[in-house]
């Protein structure tokens, strides 16, 4: 816990990468942390790979938006820069341990909600937009 | 002479090291610490006189039933209530709230009533009467809070009608420490012949509280706050509303005669309290009020008071930080919610916690306040008797790590 304000987290958390929104995104999901009131929206674009009737899906680009505190926002930060380009299902299998990798420090119980936030909006979002694809 | 020094001996958590450091507790307002007298009175009762109360006739089940009502009798007089009749035992002041809102709302309250609160309650005296509008139709009516986080009372004056069966507010602010003026409200209720309630949770640990001068009808508070143990508080309610009002839960100790198809109740205070209740912690609820008295809840107040003082000019003084609510200590006490520019009150709390410091950070159970005064999660700190100025000096030392670690 020593390390937990690492350069690196702060540098993401004063300089977020992918903030922002996407002009059209595939499907965007806002959620918060009622306990700390940490609210986190993802926004994802995919592309479908091979692009005629192919069977993957590919995260083409995302946004990340809200507030929250240093772990939240670093971890949101990181994750965006991680899944650009990776498939749909490869997000899904993220786990909390992948985080905690992610962020290179270890957390107390109640951080943990922190850093795990991002990645639960992102893989809802993910979801959300594989399911409207099916629909269409 | 307030002596903190004598009194921090009697806590023996504050021995406590906390990542090496010396524990500064400074999250009051959540639960405060225990001296030893209280965890000695809990744990004489379990070694000596525990039994089931009102039941047994056997020795111990004497001694455990007077104990337990010595306790209400110390509550009652701590409050200046009439009689020990009008002290109720709840878990806590959640609990009491919940009591008059299930009881009292349930039976005298109908579609179109209306109830007045204040924009600075705790979720607990605004949660439960929402369930009233749900259930009943009643209406919810706020008065408002200025900037500075004071009460409206010019506002209020315009909120009450001839409909207004109940005005329910906090004492004093757990985000905020204001201190609202509760004589004052009361009156204006009354004379709209409407009922009056205080949530006391953050007062009653800090100020004298004499029901029948305030004239409140009925008075919630919780013991944790205020040195006893968890999961013991009380309602205070005048004889005569809590005679006119039905049970809240039924079983054992609260019914005189009990039939297959019908019961008969039993009279004050039991009629509220089914089932065994929380003996041992009423009894250690009792110590820690003897443990208040001793002290003098005027010389607690002062202490605060200063220690407010002190801490508001010194977070003041640093541009980083914000304070919410009144600048002065005069309209305030004990409480102080802050946040410091570009830091997460997360990190804050974590930076604190590094160096044995103890703060709140987040909404504090009253996010309809935060929302109105525009504030984000904040940073509490929150004294009590054993608190030192070198304990909101090491706080000031702290934030300043907190700026620094985040390079702001
Ligand atoms: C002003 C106020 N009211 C009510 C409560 C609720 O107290 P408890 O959780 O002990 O029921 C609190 C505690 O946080 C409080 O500060």
């Amino acid at each position: 816990m020593d390390n937990l304000y690492r350069e690196n987290i702060l540098d993401h958390y004063k300089n977020p990468r992918n903030f922002g929104k996407l002009q059209n995104p595939s499907a965007s999901l806002k959620l918060y942390n009622s306990a700390c009131g940490d609210e986190i929206e993802m926004q994802i674009q995919f592309r479908i790979h091979p692009p005629a009737g192919g069977s993957k899906f590919i995260i083409d680009d995302i946004r990340f938006s809200g507030q929250g505190c240093a772990i939240s926002i670093a971890s949101a930060s990181m994750l965006t820069e991680k899944v650009k380009g990776k498939t749909i299902e490869k997000i899904q299998n993220l786990t909390t341990k992948d985080i905690l990798k992610m962020l290179g420090v270890s957390l107390s119980p109640s951080r943990l909600k922190c850093a795990i936030l991002p990645l639960e909006v992102l893989q809802k979002t993910a979801a959300l937009a594989k399911e409207k694809e099916n629909k269409v | 002479m307030f002596d903190t020094i004598k009194i921090q001996k009697d806590f023996p958590i504050l021995k406590r090291k906390i990542h090496g450091l010396r524990l500064v507790y400074l999250d009051n307002a959540a639960t405060t610490q225990k001296p030893k007298q209280v965890i000695k009175a809990l744990v004489d009762f379990y070694s000596k006189h525990n039994a089931n109360i009102h039941r047994g006739i056997h020795t111990l089940a004497e001694e455990a039933t007077k104990m337990h009502e010595e306790a209400r009798g110390k509550i009652a007089g701590f409050i200046h209530a009439a009689t020990p009749r009008e002290i109720i035992f709840v878990r806590n002041c959640t609990e009491a709230i919940n009591l008059v809102v299930y009881s009292w709302g349930r039976k005298f309250l109908q579609r179109h009533d209306e109830v007045i609160l204040s924009e600075s309650e705790h979720h607990s005296n605004l949660v439960p009467w929402q369930f009233l509008v749900a259930e009943l139709g009643i209406k919810l009516k706020f008065i408002p809070v200025t900037n500075e986080g004071l009460l409206d009372l010019k506002v209020y004056g315009k909120l009450l009608t001839q409909r207004t069966k109940m005005v329910s507010v906090v004492h004093i602010s757990n985000v905020l420490g204001t201190v609202n003026p509760v004589e004052k409200i009361g009156e204006m209720a009354h004379k709209a012949g409407a009922l009056f309630m205080i949530d006391a949770a953050q007062s009653l640990p800090r100020m004298p509280i004499d029901v029948q001068k305030i004239n409140c009808d009925f008075l919630a508070a919780s013991g944790h706050k205020m040195l006893g143990p968890t999961g013991i508080g009380f309602l205070y309610g005048k004889e005569k509303l809590l005679e006119a009002m039905p049970p809240f839960l039924g079983g054992g100790d609260m019914i005189r005669e009990v039939y297959l198809d019908h019961s008969l109740w039993n009279g004050l205070p039991y009629k509220f309290e089914a089932g065994t209740p929380n003996i041992a912690d009423a009894v250690a609820f009792g110590a820690a009020i003897d443990y208040l008295e001793n002290l003098g809840l005027s010389n607690i107040f002062l202490h605060e008071k200063k220690l407010t003082e002190y801490a508001l000019k010194k977070l003041l003084a640093m541009p980083e930080v914000t304070v919410y609510g009144p600048k002065t200590a005069e309209k305030r006490t004990g409480v102080i919610s802050f946040s410091i520019r570009d830091i997460h009150p997360h990190d804050v709390a974590q930076i604190l916690d590094r160096e044995g410091i103890a703060i709140r950070s987040g909404f504090h159970c009253a996010m309809p306040l935060h929302q109105k005064l525009k504030l984000p999660a904040t940073c509490r700190a929150s004294f009590y008797i054993y608190n030192t100025e070198e304990d909101v000096d090491q706080l000031i030392e702290g934030i300043k790590k907190a700026i620094k670690t985040f390079k702001i």
